[in-house]
């Protein structure tokens, strides 16, 4: 419940402001990161911002995701069916 | 990663006794489960999940008490997805909302006083739970209450704070811990700092990590190293969204708005100071003050260890339920329901190695 995703500013009504997250928009408030910027990237959670983050940090988490895509060293969930034999 | 990974196996031969490993983040126990991590990881190095979902550590009281308030009339309950399902004592807001009580799903704080101002006729509560991370978002929603005078939104408050409930864990003799995983989104808004007395004065070691599977690993290796190294510190792994000193504008907002209360939490119990409330200039939106119910602690439903996994002290597949009278298709328990907690991540991702 404490995740907070990465979205892009798209449009801005202080204190309001659009933001798209892998292409879906929503409405957020950004009063909580100060000046924020058309074009900036910001950490998102239950509507609100609480961080902004430069475009490295963006491209950074984005190049982490597609390292964890399938066919990264650490594999993406495959189906709800439970791992039997791993003891605990 | 497999550089991490090799790094990790290093370290813990050099360590040479069993080393355990707290998360204490909803999202770390699911992201930790459903890469395949847990099964990674050295036989010598587990990682437990500690009372790091929200919706889990509320005490089955408090869902009473939302139930109590949606079956007045003109109250509609406005909650997070998660909490709906969770059992109270005797009914989930979700059974209450077949019975007839209007309870609506809400994304965020902001969308509950919406809510109130377009149903003047109603009162709408919203049931706020969560930690420094949510917290935040309804100070500042409350404050626009207050501004609009919005007389018909009320809040059920049962914010938690994590580091006291961290603290009782390493002061309780149930479990060992020798190294925490810190939140990464609760130290956005709280600063990393936060988290250095457990280090210092506790001396257990705190990594704040991020919520990739690399950051995990990366966090335990940092954790490792520190152990190995005998050093007790708060260090942060997650540089790319956390400072020490975090967001001023949310603590302040938080400030303003709550003050530090005891808090029940499901499993731990009252912890002094682990809490928010209301402060006395916010009482009007109190939903326990001016409609008039009472929170008590509730019960838990028959058998269900959620508790016991919360704290740490069992796994979820050691309680009698798992698996038979919960599942993630019929859930009991709390830990079952919310999509971050360990029962739940047990049941889809399996056991994985825990301790």
């Amino acid at each position: 419940m404490c995740l907070a995703v990465p979205a892009l500013v798209t449009s801005l009504d202080w204190p309001l402001a659009t933001i798209s997250v892998e292409g879906a928009l929503r409405e957020v408030d950004v009063s909580l990161v100060g000046e924020v910027q058309v074009g900036d990237y910001v950490l998102v959670h239950a509507g609100f911002a609480l961080h902004r983050w430069g475009e490295d940090d963006y491209l950074a988490w984005k190049a982490l995701m597609a390292e964890m895509a399938p066919g990264g060293d650490v594999g993406r969930p495959d189906g709800d069916g439970r791992r039997g034999g791993e003891g605990l | 990663m497999t550089s991490l990974l090799d790094s990790v196996a290093v370290r813990a031969r050099r360590i040479g006794r069993p080393v355990r490993l707290m998360e204490v983040c909803g999202t770390h126990t699911m992201v930790a489960f459903r890469s395949g991590l847990r099964r990674l990881l050295p036989p010598d190095v587990s990682l437990v999940s500690g009372p790091g979902c929200p919706v889990c550590v509320t005490p089955p009281g408090l869902i009473d008490a939302a139930v109590e308030l949606g079956r007045m009339p003109e109250v509609t309950i406005a909650s997070f997805g998660d909490m709906v399902r969770v059992p109270g004592s005797s009914s989930s807001l979700e059974q209450a909302r077949a019975e007839g009580v209007d309870v609506r799903v809400v994304y965020s704080a902001a969308d509950a006083l919406r809510l109130a101002r377009e149903r003047p006729e109603r009162m709408v509560v919203f049931v706020a739970v969560g930690f420094e991370t949510t917290a935040p978002t309804v100070a500042l929603t409350v404050e626009a209450a207050q501004r609009s005078r919005a007389e018909g939104f009320l809040v059920l408050v049962a914010h938690k704070t994590m580091p006291g409930a961290m603290a009782a864990l390493v002061d309780g003799d149930e479990i060992r811990i020798d190294g925490f995983l810190c939140p990464g989104h609760v130290s956005v808004v709280t600063g990393a700092s936060i988290f250095s007395f457990l280090a210092k004065e506790h001396g257990v070691p705190c990594v704040v990590a991020g919520f990739e599977p690399e950051d995990i690993l990366k966090g335990i290796d940092m954790l490792l190293a520190q152990i190995e190294q005998g050093r007790s510190e708060i260090e942060i792994e997650y540089e790319r969204a956390v400072t020490w000193e975090g967001n001023r504008a949310a603590q302040a907002a938080v400030f303003r708005v709550f003050a530090p209360c005891d808090s029940e939490w499901r499993g731990l119990g009252v912890i002094p100071g682990s809490g928010l409330g209301l402060r006395p200039e916010f009482a009007r939106f109190n939903a326990v003050e001016r409609l008039g119910v009472e929170v008590r602690s509730g019960d838990s439903p028959a058998g269900c260890r959620c508790g016991d996994v919360l704290r740490g002290a069992i796994t979820p597949t050691e309680c009698a339920l798992f698996g038979t009278a919960c599942s993630p298709r019929r859930p009991l328990g709390p830990c079952m329901v919310s999509s971050e907690g360990a029962c739940a991540a047990f049941a889809r991702y399996g056991p994985g190695r825990a301790s």
